[in-house]
């Protein structure tokens, strides 16, 4: 009998099955439930954190309103195939917290941006430097509630790159500014002759201040602020915002806004890995499928702007709803345009498949094990090339997506090659995802006096704060955006976490012991976002 | 891959024809470049575009620019690497406290004559992100500004048109 109440107990029971004895359940949190904890709940987190590798850390970050600070992480229960997700937060009275950093490295950058912003402290945080904080600002903690002002003129402190020596190493400093059409950050190359001996990457250069841009604006403001966080998946931040406010709202939108929001997000997919796959290979000096592809992009981007009226679709998808309902010939344009790509995409996948020359270049070069990937829990292309099968169309899974049909691929390799083979199959998936939509979606609804509402509504004002959550699958990976509204509706915090925060630091490990050459092709290959990340 | 280079052969370019230049741009021009440094460039210009914050919409149509369907090359337009072999400094973003050092001296690296044109509507006026405590603001408070090419983001053709204003006016000597 004492065996079978061990078993039981809640201490070895895992943390999804007993998340109400670190604390009560927040009313206001949707759609996922939040714990409230103390200090020793926290602990206990790191603990299951460190035995529980199928615990998944989706993210982390830091509030302050006038109950004081505290901090939030978003976990996900990875092993036991429910997907189960929640969020535990701690409130910091003394400005501290026990840092996560030990158990799940992604915590690192996370904490240090928390410590910037914030000013808290991440006690034991194995990299205490500053990361977003370049010393710049004129401010110190913008986020906390009494933020100090430091003097701008003066020289920023040094930063100091981690020490890397031995024999016959010496140092590549690369960026901020770049040679060629790319956003601006600090890779710190140590290499023994041609091959990298560790990467050190310092990003942070266009932290624009978007968290507190939003804080205290309405949230029609606050969504073309996140429509701007990073243009290439303006879509799914929007969506990622839209979804979260509306959960904080208990608000249904719009069937067709829902389906035409998909049809937004896979568009925008189809334009962002049909340019990139061109130039991962265009980084490989193979100029030819970056010839022959960023046309078919630009047919992407010139029906989007036909289809809702900007070719990025920017500022279309926003709370309550989308903005222009699509335009009438929209749907027979699209099935026009996926029928031509469909005719010329695939002669170009023969393209890439049969030459052996470019397969040479990204066959086992930049791999990511896929031990690090789930460390990370690395989402999108980056962790579905390392045996990785996340999707949050798929799980936890969002309309319309519970109804469509489709895949997705997964494989384990990890290199540079099966990047671009993720994404040559998600190209494909898209199509027909669109294909579906279009022939599924629900109709224009038409009023009796024959004017067709657009699909979007009006924001109800609930008189009371409320917090919401949502998880949403750009072309990177998942976005996790966390929102808290005041009772007058406006905006009181938005966290937007973008895939990139755990893809960047798999990109250090990508390019050891490869050449310095290949770098570009790695660095493509992983594709993250500086503007998302530096926020 | 021979039937695709076949198929090019035979069906001729898929670039599309150049959009006029853009009035706005030209008027904006006339009377900053000096006639001498007209002479000096000819009709081609070297372009180094600095994201100084961008979000990175803006240099997705940069991109786009170089597709061939805008063919930018053509109109002897062309991105470089260095700023050292820039005669134009094509700037985007709200100029990030973070960045805005990089930029100056980005600046000082490009030779004379030389130009900057601002890209996008957060370099114009800092966007959406006017106000931050981590932006200067538009590129104009960091760098001198020739041209402006307003847009979120400009779509290639706007794009196309400025710089081809700015290509006229490099061009012509009276
Ligand atoms: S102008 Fe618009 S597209 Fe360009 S960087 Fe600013 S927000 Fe992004």
């Amino acid at each position: 009998m004492t065996d079978q109440t061990d078993t039981a107990s809640p201490n070895t029971a895992r943390l999804f099955d007993r998340l109400d004895t670190l604390g009560p359940r927040a009313v206001e949190h949707r759609p996922w439930p939040r714990h409230l904890t103390d200090r020793a709940g926290w602990l206990t987190l790191i603990d299951d954190l460190e035995k529980d590798g199928g615990l998944a850390l989706i993210g982390l970050w830091a509030d302050a309103d006038a109950g004081g600070h505290k901090v939030h992480a978003a976990l996900r229960d990875e092993a036991s195939g429910t997907g189960a997700v929640a969020v535990v937060s701690l409130p910091c009275p003394d400005g501290r917290f026990p840092s996560l950093s030990a158990v799940r490295p992604s915590a690192i950058r996370l904490e240090r941006a928390i410590q910037d912003l914030f000013g808290l402290v991440a006690e034991g945080l194995t990299d205490p430097r500053p990361w977003l904080d370049h010393g710049r600002w004129g401010l110190r903690h913008p986020l906390a509630n009494t933020p100090t002002t430091t003097d701008g003129t003066a020289p920023p402190p040094s930063y100091p790159v981690l020490p890397c020596e031995g024999e016959g190493l010496h140092q590549i400093p690369v960026g901020p500014v770049h040679a060629g059409i790319i956003e601006p950050g600090h890779f710190r190359f140590t290499a023994n002759g041609e091959t990298v001996v560790r990467l050190e990457e310092r990003l942070g250069y266009v932290h624009k201040g978007v968290e507190a841009l939003m804080r205290g604006q309405p949230v029609e403001r606050a969504a073309k602020i996140i429509a701007r966080l990073s243009g290439d998946s303006t879509v799914a931040h929007s969506i990622a915002f839209a979804q979260a406010v509306e959960a904080a709202l208990g608000l249904t939108i719009p069937p067709r806004a829902v389906w035409l929001r998909a049809l937004m997000a896979e568009l925008e997919r189809l334009a962002n890995h049909l340019g990139d796959i061109g130039a991962i290979a265009n980084d490989a000096a193979f100029s030819f499928l970056l010839a022959h592809l960023s046309p078919l992009r630009e047919a992407v981007l010139r029906a989007a702007d036909a289809c809702f009226g900007h070719r990025l679709m920017m500022d279309c998808v926003v709370p309550g709803g989308v903005a222009p309902d699509i335009a009438a010939t929209g749907p027979q344009r699209l099935l026009d345009l996926t029928a031509d790509l469909r005719r010329r995409f695939a002669p170009l996948v023969a393209v890439y498949d049969d030459k052996s020359s470019l397969q040479d270049r990204t066959l086992t070069t930049g791999v990511i094990h896929r031990g690090l990937a789930n460390r990370f829990a690395a989402g999108g292309f980056v962790g579905r090339a390392s045996g990785r099968d996340g999707d949050a169309r798929k799980s936890p899974g969002y309309a319309p997506y519970t109804d469509l049909e489709f895949e997705v691929p997964v494989l384990t390799e990890g290199d540079v090659n099966a990047r671009v083979w993720i994404r040559i199959r998600e190209v494909e998936q898209s199509l027909s995802l669109i294909e579906q939509i279009i022939r599924r979606m629900p109709g224009v609804p038409r009023g009796p006096d024959g004017i067709t509402p657009p699909p979007l509504l009006t924001l109800p004002s609930v008189g009371e704060e409320r917090a919401g959550m949502a998880l949403v699958e750009s072309f990177r990976g998942e976005i996790l955006t966390w929102v808290r509204l005041s009772a007058d509706g406006t905006v009181a915090r938005c966290h937007p976490r973008d895939p990139s925060w755990f893809q960047w630091p798999l990109l250090e490990a990508a390019i050891e012991g490869n050449i310095v050459a290949d770098f570009p092709l790695c660095n493509k290959s992983v594709n993250g976002s500086y503007s998302g990340h530096d926020l | 891959m021979f039937n695709h280079i076949l198929r090019a052969l035979t069906k001729g370019p898929v670039t599309e024809p150049a959009p006029s230049p853009s009035a706005d741009g030209l008027a904006e021009l006339a009377g900053r470049i000096e006639a001498a440094s007209r002479a000096r460039l000819g009709r081609s210009l070297s372009i180094r575009a600095v994201d100084a914050g961008s979000c990175n919409g803006c240099e997705l149509e940069l991109h786009a620019l170089n597709n061939p369907i805008y063919d930018v090359e053509r109109f002897g337009l062309r991105f470089v690497a260095s700023p050292r072999h820039a005669d134009v400094l094509l700037v985007t973003g709200p100029v990030t406290k973070n960045m805005a050092e990089a930029l100056r001296r980005t600046w000082d690296a490009t030779p004379d004559p030389k130009w900057v044109v601002a890209c996008g509507a957060c370099a114009i006026d800092g966007g959406v992100f006017a106000g931050s405590y981590a932006c200067v603001g538009p590129v104009e408070t960091v760098i001198p500004v020739d041209l402006r090419i307003p847009g979120c983001p400009p779509r290639p053709a706007e794009l196309l048109a400025g710089l081809l204003s700015l290509l006229e006016h490099s061009a012509s000597r009276g």
